[in-house]
């Protein structure tokens, strides 16, 4: 049973809002004290989705939200954008960069990152990405 | 126009990367890189990252441009100062970072490069005056 | 209260070894005094009612720290049950009315039983408690990163290396590396049951990790069985240093780094370079 304990959502149109974006999630992670590794793992994992927001959907509107599960705090971030939509989730999670391609989507490697990971896309209607990271995941 | 400061460090040119880098940043610092690259004959390139906290697969495909573009012109790359934090996240990323070559800091990154050099210089000039035989 | 004590007395789970009779009698009075007070004829009925919370803080509270103590789980249930018996008989000695003592034994009973369910919840709790911190520990205990000479770092890897342990293990591996300075760590892995392709990824992955750092690694204490299965199960381990002794890695160490260990007294023995 998840409990959400704080709601908190920015949106993203501009390459100039990733910045303001990563210090936000940075600021939670840090109240919440999370470690420096995972602070880390968290804020790549955004800054590869949100650039895909930006990038592939068009831009779009990031929910952060600290939650708790249990014992565990965590933060968990929702990407969502009404852009073209993916149209073979199953390809774009596989993972590519052995055969040393362009990241692409960058998913498989952005899922490692975090503790829980989901995908939503339809095509023509857009994307929802929704990623958990626990405080001791 | 913000752009990157690049010193040259005798046949070495060094860039202390300290803000996030945004795409036209990013692609500003690689064209004036080959661009001093070309103007100095530079032998190496060394980027320091201590201050990086953050480095995602944009961040790691401009350093793989930038060692690519450089080792054509003849010049080697090398990262030096990575956070653990970051070098533990690159790994779980799955960022092959190619051509890339890292050290501790900066004074090591000079010794690698020149290291790496001596081989290079060693492998071309055979059968010249120079002194710099294999050994 | 004072069957509740004789109760407890006779008891065979009377565990005065680990709670002082005194301590024991302190705590019941608490639990039975503010147990007391919340009862009355509304919530007699209702085990969900929020009167009880001050009830079940202290009730979890006593089980916890009885779980942290030692306690089984069975005795400290039956401390609840031991009170039900008691309330039971007093019900029994004061109400002489069949019908009237039946309805409320069964409500005494109820209430108690869900009380004694919160118990048992609490206790597990506790000892989960004790489970987490103490494989905190060992995960701090069993990956010790060893300064072996300037610039030389051994890490021997004692038991499974999972995917948490991997993560120990970078994170102290390149921290040690960051404050000495080292150019070389000989991951030693003699103490690692097994090595199958998910240990080999960490291994790996480690090994990028430390690359990153401007660091090599060499893997040692690689023993047959392992390399046989990692060559069955087609794990790549070209680009990595193996060495099958923590000696041998050390002495490429030393190559590395272009030292030389040699004998003292070399007019006898001239050739003893090692």
């Amino acid at each position: 049973m998840i409990i959400v304990l704080n709601k908190d959502s920015m949106a993203i149109v501009r390459e100039q809002d990733v910045v303001p974006f990563r210090n936000r999630v940075k600021e939670y992670a840090v109240k919440m004290g999370m470690s420096l590794v995972n602070q880390t793992k968290l804020i790549t994992a955004a800054s590869e989705l949100v650039r895909n927001l930006l990038k592939y959907g068009k831009g779009g509107q990031v929910k952060i939200e600290v939650v708790n599960k249990g014992r565990d705090n965590g933060i968990r971030l929702v990407f969502i954008d009404q852009g073209p939509g993916i149209e073979n989730i199953e390809l774009a999670m596989k993972d590519g960069y052995s055969t040393g391609k362009s990241m692409g989507l960058g998913l498989p490697g952005t899922k490692r990152l975090v503790s829980e990971f989901n995908i939503e896309s339809t095509v023509g209607k857009g994307t929802t990405v929704t990623i958990i990271k626990w405080k001791n995941g | 126009m913000e752009r990157i400061p690049i010193l040259r460090m005798g046949h070495f040119l060094l860039v202390t990367i300290q803000v996030d880098l945004y795409d036209q940043l990013a692609e500003n610092l690689e064209s004036d890189l080959v661009h001093m690259v070309k103007k100095t004959q530079a032998k190496g390139v060394l980027i320091d990252v201590s201050a990086v906290s953050i480095i995602d697969s944009f961040m790691g495909r401009i350093l793989g441009n930038i060692a690519t573009m450089s080792k054509i012109m003849d010049a080697e790359t090398v990262v030096v100062g990575m956070q653990p934090a970051v070098a533990i996240t690159l790994v779980e990323l799955g960022l092959p970072l190619k051509g890339v070559h890292s050290a501790l800091n900066v004074e090591r990154g000079m010794q690698l490069l020149h290291s790496k050099i001596l081989l290079d210089q060693g492998d071309v000039e055979e059968g010249d005056d120079d002194d710099h035989s294999t050994e | 209260m004072e069957q509740w004590s004789s109760n407890q007395l006779s008891n065979d789970g009377l565990r005065d070894d680990l709670i002082s009779n005194e301590d024991q009698l302190a705590q019941s009075d608490e639990l039975l005094t503010v147990f007391l007070n919340t009862l009355t004829e509304d919530n007699l009925d209702d085990t969900t009612s929020s009167d009880f919370e001050k009830v079940i803080d202290i009730l979890s509270g006593i089980s916890i720290s009885r779980a942290k103590q030692g306690f089984s789980s069975q005795e400290t249930g039956v401390y609840i049950f031991s009170l039900k018996d008691a309330l039971l008989t007093v019900l029994q000695q004061e109400i002489k009315d069949p019908t009237l003592l039946y309805a409320q034994t069964l409500k005494v009973n109820k209430l108690l039983d869900s009380l004694s369910v919160i118990t048992f919840e609490t206790f597990i709790k506790g000892r989960e408690e004790v489970i987490l911190r103490q494989t905190d520990e060992i995960s701090e205990i069993s990956t010790p990163v060893i300064r072996v000479w300037d610039g030389v770092l051994a890490l021997p890897i004692i038991g499974t290396l999972d995917s948490s342990r991997t993560q120990v293990v970078m994170e102290n591996l390149l921290q040690e590396i960051v404050e000495t300075g080292s150019s070389i760590a000989i991951l030693d892995i003699s103490g690692v049951p097994a090595v199958d392709s998910l240990v080999a990824q960490h291994l790996i992955k480690t090994v990028s990790a430390t690359r990153l750092m401007g660091a090599e690694c060499i893997i040692s204490g690689i023993r047959p069985e392992i390399a046989q299965t990692v060559v069955h199960l087609g794990i790549d381990l070209s680009q990595i240093i193996t060495k099958s002794t923590l000696a041998s890695a050390l002495k490429t160490a030393f190559q590395m780094l272009q030292l030389e260990v040699v004998k003292k007294n070399r007019e006898k023995v001239s050739g003893s370079r090692i």
